[in-house]
């Protein structure tokens, strides 16, 4: 029994540490245009390119 | 346009040396777009960052100051095959954008709480706590307690600030209840926890407070989509003026940069853009969007002109008014003050229902509390009782059963072209048994076009057409893509006559009924269509009058007969000239109508419908219209009104057909059905979960699936307001 004494809270930290984790990307913007990150996903970005890229947000 | 745009209103200073604007781009609908857009930007050195946001359609982009003009952008966005659209970011936006991020924290807050804690508990109603100490159990509890406090605190905040503000303002909202219900639920198993006791209800808690928050989180973004597709359409006909600076130089502006006193050249064809004095100029000036009157009114030195107005012959300097004083604009403004504190406050179903609701619950608890008492149960237990019944009939599903329903006939009218301003519009909507229509611009299109076409021949209309283009006068315009022309031929013009041209020995003539002198021919046109504008063709041997009007909407008449059908009393209210509203009405069947009415006169009008006890929906969309949307019951206007009569209406519909408004009507109905029968839903809900409860059997698993169960159910009620149509 004294295992859940460790077990349980442990399991709520992670559990918070996945909350934290969308929170950030929440305040980060990562939520703000879902139809573009579907397509950037697929964007050739990292391929080389005729001309250089400027600039990386 | 050969000026140069000055778009230094739209550029924003993020950081020191560095500007930024925000614009709506047309035609971005895939990755390959973003792509374009952002790396044939990102190719000029001065373009620090490019953003495409594809599900708003909008691009951000950031430059070092002083490197680029803005309007340089444009231009080479549209070289890349996007028109972009600058826009200021309106406070009221980003107001809705941080409550909607608010509301998704909260959720996020109260789905982890409720996950946690509901591990906890269903490890409880398994039989993890069977050993005869206990103390798993209180273990579960303390952790339980320690998830829940500080959730409720955190994700309970925009129910318990609602809740105190109706308060202060002695009224009750479903927010009054659901606060008590949730602290009383917290208050009372901390008790039970501290007590050692079997039964705590911290899950039936935080599961309410996830439930509401997805509701009221899905309400929030479809009125945050609503307004972002507003503000592009906004922005995408956003009026720009051409705008005299001192010492004679012309540069086009966007309205917002135009200041009061500021002098501003509008040529024969344009649309007015402000409201001013003509400092000089002569013109006629069609006023149908100010005052629904279509028939051309001159104007000259000193006289005053509105935003909206289209000028037809000359060219017009008008100085930027200050204020208006004495003028239509002032009445409109006046009369619009007094609609507004006498619009009737409606009170919403759900409100209505939280004043029916609430006294009951509160009595019933107390009920309960009193009646354990005399059968002699000690007070703590009778007061537990009485907590798990307040617990129980917390109006989960109530404050589900409304808002569910609200944002799926919202987005059903979405998809039909129709976008909600107001909450509430929906209910109103449902309630109307009158519709007034204003006749410029709503039962007809905006745009002219040649009415008489069957009469004419069509080598007439060819060659009237070709001709037409070499004018930009609205009327030739008309007679142009009514021909479909696309050859101009080097005519002469006479401003606010006409245009001449001579052509293999003959001398052809497209222009005023005088211009051509055709008044015989004129005068059979004139009969049969009052409503429209004559202009006339004259080749050597032979005459062709054009009658030239604003056709009413494609499908205006079997809308009207539909609506008619359908019960709903019709009638037609113009401030155009009583014949051109009748030959109107009568087309589109249409039996009550009045013409020549003004501002005030609408409100008389609706206000009389009012006081017979008929719901009005006014639909309009002249500057002369924006009064009457504020005092109807309920109010619409198409997309292509003036901006103070779109504000002022509860719905926008888009396109140039007139079904939308059928739609939303019925849509409505369906929705204000569905809205009833969900809390007819909740109502049986507690009439079985609340004897239960009242007995003192509703353990924390009865209130959990009885909750659950129940806010699922009104749920998937709520989808069914999807489909539309049938009245």
């Amino acid at each position: 029994m004294n295992v859940l004494v460790f077990l349980v809270p442990l399991a709520l930290a992670l559990g918070a540490l996945g909350l934290a984790a969308f929170l950030w990307a929440l305040r980060n913007g990562q939520f703000d245009d879902l139809d573009g990150a579907a397509w950037r996903a697929i964007s050739d970005d990292d391929l080389p390119d005729d001309a250089p890229r400027q600039n990386h947000v | 346009m050969s000026e140069i745009q000055d778009l230094s209103t739209f550029v924003r200073h993020p950081a020191e040396g560095v500007a930024a604007m925000d614009l709506v781009v047309e035609g971005v609908h895939c990755g390959a777009c973003i792509s374009t857009i952002e790396k044939g930007l990102s190719r000029d050195a001065a373009v620090r960052s490019a953003r495409v946001n594809l599900a708003s359609k909008r691009l951000t982009v950031e430059w070092t100051e002083g490197e680029l003009r803005p309007s340089e952008i444009l231009d080479r966005l549209s070289g890349l095959g996007y028109p972009a659209y600058p826009f200021a970011v309106e406070t009221a936006d980003s107001v809705e954008l941080r409550e909607e991020k608010r509301l998704l924290r909260c959720l996020a807050v109260a789905a982890f709480g409720a996950m946690n804690i509901m591990l906890l508990s269903v490890s409880l109603w398994a039989g993890a706590a069977t050993g005869p100490s206990g103390a798993t159990r209180d273990f579960f509890h303390w952790l339980s307690a320690v998830v829940a406090l500080p959730t409720v605190a955190f994700a309970g905040r925009p129910f318990f600030d609602s809740a105190a503000k109706a308060l202060k303002a002695r009224t009750f909202n479903m927010d009054v209840p659901i606060s008590l219900g949730v602290l009383l639920a917290i208050g009372l198993s901390v008790v039970q926890t501290l007590q050692h006791a079997t039964e705590a209800y911290f899950d039936s808690a935080v599961m309410l407070l996830l439930f509401l928050l997805a509701g009221r989180y899905l309400d929030q973004r479809m009125r945050r989509r609503t307004r972002d597709v507003a503000t592009n359409l906004a922005a995408m006909r956003a009026e720009r003026a051409v705008k005299l600076f001192e010492g004679g130089e012309a540069r086009e502006v966007p309205i917002a940069a135009i200041a009061p006193d500021d002098l501003v050249l509008v040529r024969a064809g344009e649309r007015v853009a402000v409201d001013g004095v003509v400092e000089d100029g002569r013109s006629d000036v069609d006023q149908s969007l100010v005052t629904g009157e279509t028939s051309p009114a001159p104007v000259a030195t000193g006289a005053q002109v509105y935003a909206g107005s289209l000028n037809l012959t000359g060219a017009l300097r008008v100085r930027v008014a200050k204020a208006a004083t004495g003028t239509l604009l002032d009445e409109v403004n006046a009369l619009l003050e007094k609609a507004v504190v006498q619009r009737s406050s409606y009170v919403r179903i759900a409100d209505r229902a939280a004043r029916l609701y609430a006294p009951v619950v509160h009595v019933t608890a107390l009920a309960t509390f009193l009646g354990w008492m005399l059968m002699g149960l000690g007070w703590e237990h009778a007061l537990v009782i009485a907590i798990t019944v307040l617990i129980i009939t917390c109006p989960c599903a109530l404050g589900l059963a409304v808002p569910a329903v609200q944002v799926v006939a919202a987005g059903a009218m979405f998809r039909h072209g129709v976008m909600l301003n107001s909450g509430d519009a929906l209910e109103r909507l449902a309630g109307v048994s009158d519709i007034v229509f204003d006749k410029t611009g709503t039962l007809t299109l905006p745009t002219l076009s040649v009415a008489n076409l069957a009469d004419i021949a069509p080598q007439d209309l060819s060659l009237a057409g070709s001709l037409a283009l070499a004018s930009k006068h609205p009327l030739a315009r008309a007679v142009a893509a009514a021909a479909g022309a696309t050859a101009p031929l080097p005519a002469h013009e006479f401003p606010g006559q006409g245009v001449t041209i001579f052509i293999e020995g003959v001398r052809l003539r497209l222009g005023s009924i005088a211009f051509c002198k055709a008044e015989a021919e004129a005068a059979p046109v004139a009969a049969k269509w009052p409503d429209a504008s004559l202009m006339a063709f004259r080749a050597p041997e032979r005459v062709v009058v054009f009658a030239i009007r604003q056709a009413a909407r494609p499908d205006a008449r079997e809308i009207v007969g539909e609506l008619l059908n359908a019960g709903y009393r019709i009638e037609a209210l113009s401030g155009d000239r009583p014949a051109a509203v009748e030959a109107a009405a009568r087309e589109l069947g249409i039996e009550t109508f009045s013409g020549g009415v003004k501002p005030g006169d609408k409100i008389a009008r609706l206000n009389a419908l009012r006081s017979g006890g008929r719901k009005t929906l006014m639909v309009g969309d002249g500057l002369n219209d924006a009064p009457a949307l504020a005092a109807a019951y309920v109010s619409m206007s198409p997309i292509t009104a003036a901006h103070l009569t779109q504000t002022q209406a509860d719905a926008v519909f888009l396109g140039d057909r007139l079904a939308p408004v059928a739609e939303a009507l019925s849509l409505a109905r369906k929705a204000k059905r569905l809205m009833v029968e969900n809390l007819w839903l909740s109502a049986i809900y507690n009439l079985f979960a609340v004897p239960i409860a009242i007995l003192g059997y509703a353990s924390p698993l009865v209130a959990a699936l009885a909750m659950s169960g129940s806010s699922v159910i009104v749920t998937v009620n709520a989808l069914r307001a999807r489909q539309a149509r049938g009245f």
